[in-house]
């Protein structure tokens, strides 16, 4: 076990090393100038000059790859070309929301979709069963930014409920993450509730069933510990998948996260906050997957680590 | 849903057919048979035939769209605009006074395209890579496994977005990112089901005869993964729609005039309160799109898998 955490985690260098040269690449791969596009597309020759030298462009690509890593060790992510402000800042004040978005949708997502989940699984072919399945596999078809469009047209601008855009309050939390959870939720349900038909189905439940255990205990108890252990994996995913969703969710409700910080900072070519948003969101996820993977390990005692090359 | 239609049908289903499936699994053999049952299994499924009808309705409206467009998609007409669905323009019109149905035909020819593209770009670029992957195995395998960690560690849309990012906008960027994003999906299916698969006796009698390797892996092993490649590649339109409409939507895929839905939902934001028509429809087009890909999809999962048939 611990050999495989110890692997698990050696394993991730290799990829946060992967991910930091593509962020560095992005700058180099568009077309024109890196220093220019650091600087911004206004800025006089003296400072684009300046940008070259601060960040070695005028050097070979190791030397600016290692500068480029050594800054980022140091939390220096260069400065936003829009706002002038250091991008560390910006991430720092708006990862936060997006961070508070993900984390309630996700719990939303999980209580609704596994419930769901559960119920379907234990009450079969019901009304209920197939209405979920069906609401479910809607959920899963709808685009993000027009669920998200409909909810304002109806809980705002038609019923004037909650409020259609913006942070502050509770309400305005509302609206954001059913939306961001939805697709998430009509997964996780789908997911419990074939994990739950198949435990069902294993001789442990026709045991504990045949021991005259209630059908309750047998559900609750027995086959849910089993059956959620895919929903666990699939959660971590989801959250990865929430805060990449974040991006389209964030930019309807105008909700200042860092999705929309990617988005504006894409179309303005503000390079220096797109490195720095694209950097936070993949070595988070892969965070996630690493907490992820060694939760599997610790729920699902039946898999071996020694062989294999880290699947 | 599905799931109860696979079990039903499983029960009613002659063993043999488990039996064959079962087979041609292992042998490359009998495609016409297994073809016709794989059919036969789809059609029972109520699910996967609403999918199918889905899909051909729009691949029929969308390849004659010039015939069923009632008005030039990019005429604009100041003096018509934002008006709703009426006599005159089925859907209603948009800012600028275009018909918002005829545009919705045209937008479907441009979603079905990215759909198809990008799952070819992922499917000619991803199965060979997990390929040849899987089957050298060894530091090739384990390099090319890191390269395909570092790959996913981009959650959903955001490694499509950084391809757009450095490539520019575009329909034919679009296609290329989101095709992009699906490599690793590909490459870790295939890897995984060519390691199951080179075990196997047959691949060592192809060994014994003298075969290449890349013989092997084209002729021999890539026919048996097919059945997962299909199934990934029906989910992966569905996917790759929906990526391309939210690039669209950020105005990081298709550009104006191109009435592609996720640009004219998004042109159609600013009108929400006066001409929701606008984001109703188009978001309805994709919605129904991706839900006739995702049926067929689980529709061909069960037909295809000889456990659950």
């Amino acid at each position: 076990m611990y050999q495989y955490i110890v692997r698990r985690l050696l394993l991730t260098v290799p990829v946060v090393l992967g991910v930091s040269i593509i962020v560095f690449s992005i700058i180099r791969l568009i077309p024109g100038d890196p220093a220019r596009a650091i600087a911004g597309v206004n800025a006089t020759p003296q400072f684009i000059q300046q940008v070259r030298v601060r960040y070695a462009l005028d050097q070979p690509l190791y030397i600016q790859y290692g500068r480029f890593i050594t800054d980022f060790m140091r939390g220096e992510l260069g400065n936003s070309i829009f706002s002038g402000r250091p991008v560390t800042t910006e991430l720092g004040e708006r990862f936060p929301r997006t961070l508070l978005l993900a984390t309630i949708s996700l719990v939303i997502a999980t209580i609704l979709g596994v419930s769901a989940g559960i119920v379907s699984a234990t009450r079969r072919n019901s009304v209920f069963d197939n209405a979920s399945m069906l609401v479910a596999l809607v959920g899963v078809a709808a685009p993000v930014f027009w669920m998200a469009l409909m909810l304002q047209l109806l809980f705002a601008v038609q019923l004037r409920l909650l409020p259609a855009t913006g942070i502050g309050t509770i309400r305005h939390l509302i609206l954001p993450s059913i939306t961001l959870g939805t697709a998430s939720a009509a997964l996780m349900a789908r997911i419990t509730r074939s994990s739950m038909l198949d435990v069902l189905r294993q001789d442990f439940i026709t045991t504990a069933r045949a021991k005259g255990l209630n059908e309750r205990l047998v559900v609750y108890k027995h086959a849910l510990k089993n059956a959620l252990i895919p929903v666990v994996t699939v959660l971590g995913l989801q959250f990865g998948i929430l805060l990449g969703g974040a991006v389209l969710t964030e930019t309807v409700f105008a909700w200042p996260g860092v999705g929309r910080l990617l988005v504006d900072a894409i179309l303005r070519r503000d390079y220096p906050v797109v490195q720095g948003t694209v950097m936070l969101l993949a070595l988070l996820f892969v965070l996630i997957n690493l907490v992820v993977d060694i939760v599997y390990a610790f729920l699902d005692p039946r898999i071996h680590y020694q062989s294999g090359s880290g699947e | 849903m599905q799931a109860d239609d696979r079990d039903s049908v499983a029960a009613t289903l002659h063993p043999p057919a488990a039996d064959a499936a079962a087979a041609t699994a292992l042998t490359p053999r009998k495609k016409t048979s297994e073809l016709h049952e794989v059919f036969r299994h789809l059609l029972r499924n109520r699910a996967a035939v609403v999918g199918l009808i889905i899909i051909g309705g729009f691949v029929f409206v969308s390849v004659f769209a010039p015939l069923f467009s009632t008005h030039d998609p990019l005429r604009t007409n100041l003096g018509n605009r934002l008006q709703p669905p009426n006599r005159e323009h089925l859907l209603g019109t948009d800012e600028l006074g275009r018909d918002l149905f005829s545009r919705m035909l045209y937008g479907g020819r441009i979603s079905l395209n990215i759909g198809v593209i990008s799952v070819l770009i992922g499917v000619l670029v991803g199965v060979p890579i997990g390929a040849i992957s899987g089957y050298f195995g060894g530091k090739l395998d384990i390099l090319t496994q890191r390269f395909i960690d570092i790959m996913i560690a981009f959650p959903g849309i955001l490694l499509a977005i950084v391809v757009v990012t450095v490539l520019g906008v575009g329909v034919e960027n679009v296609m290329i990112a989101t095709g992009v994003a699906s490599i690793p999906i590909y490459a870790r299916l295939v890897r995984g089901s060519v390691l199951a698969i080179k075990e196997q006796s047959y691949v060592a009698a192809a060994h014994a005869a003298g075969l290449g390797h890349l013989r092997i892996i084209f002729r021999q092993i890539l026919p048996n993964c097919l059945a997962p490649i299909i199934v990934q590649s029906t989910f992966q339109i569905a996917t790759s729609i929906l990526w391309a409409a939210g690039l669209g939507f950020l105005g990081l895929g298709a550009q104006a005039p191109t009435p592609e839905w996720g640009a004219i939902l998004s042109n159609g934001r600013a009108y929400i309160r006066t001409a929701h028509h606008l984001t109703t429809y188009p978001g309805l087009a994709i919605l129904l799109m991706v839900l006739g890909f995702n049926l067929v999809g689980d529709g061909l999962r069960d037909a295809l898998d000889p456990k659950t048939r």
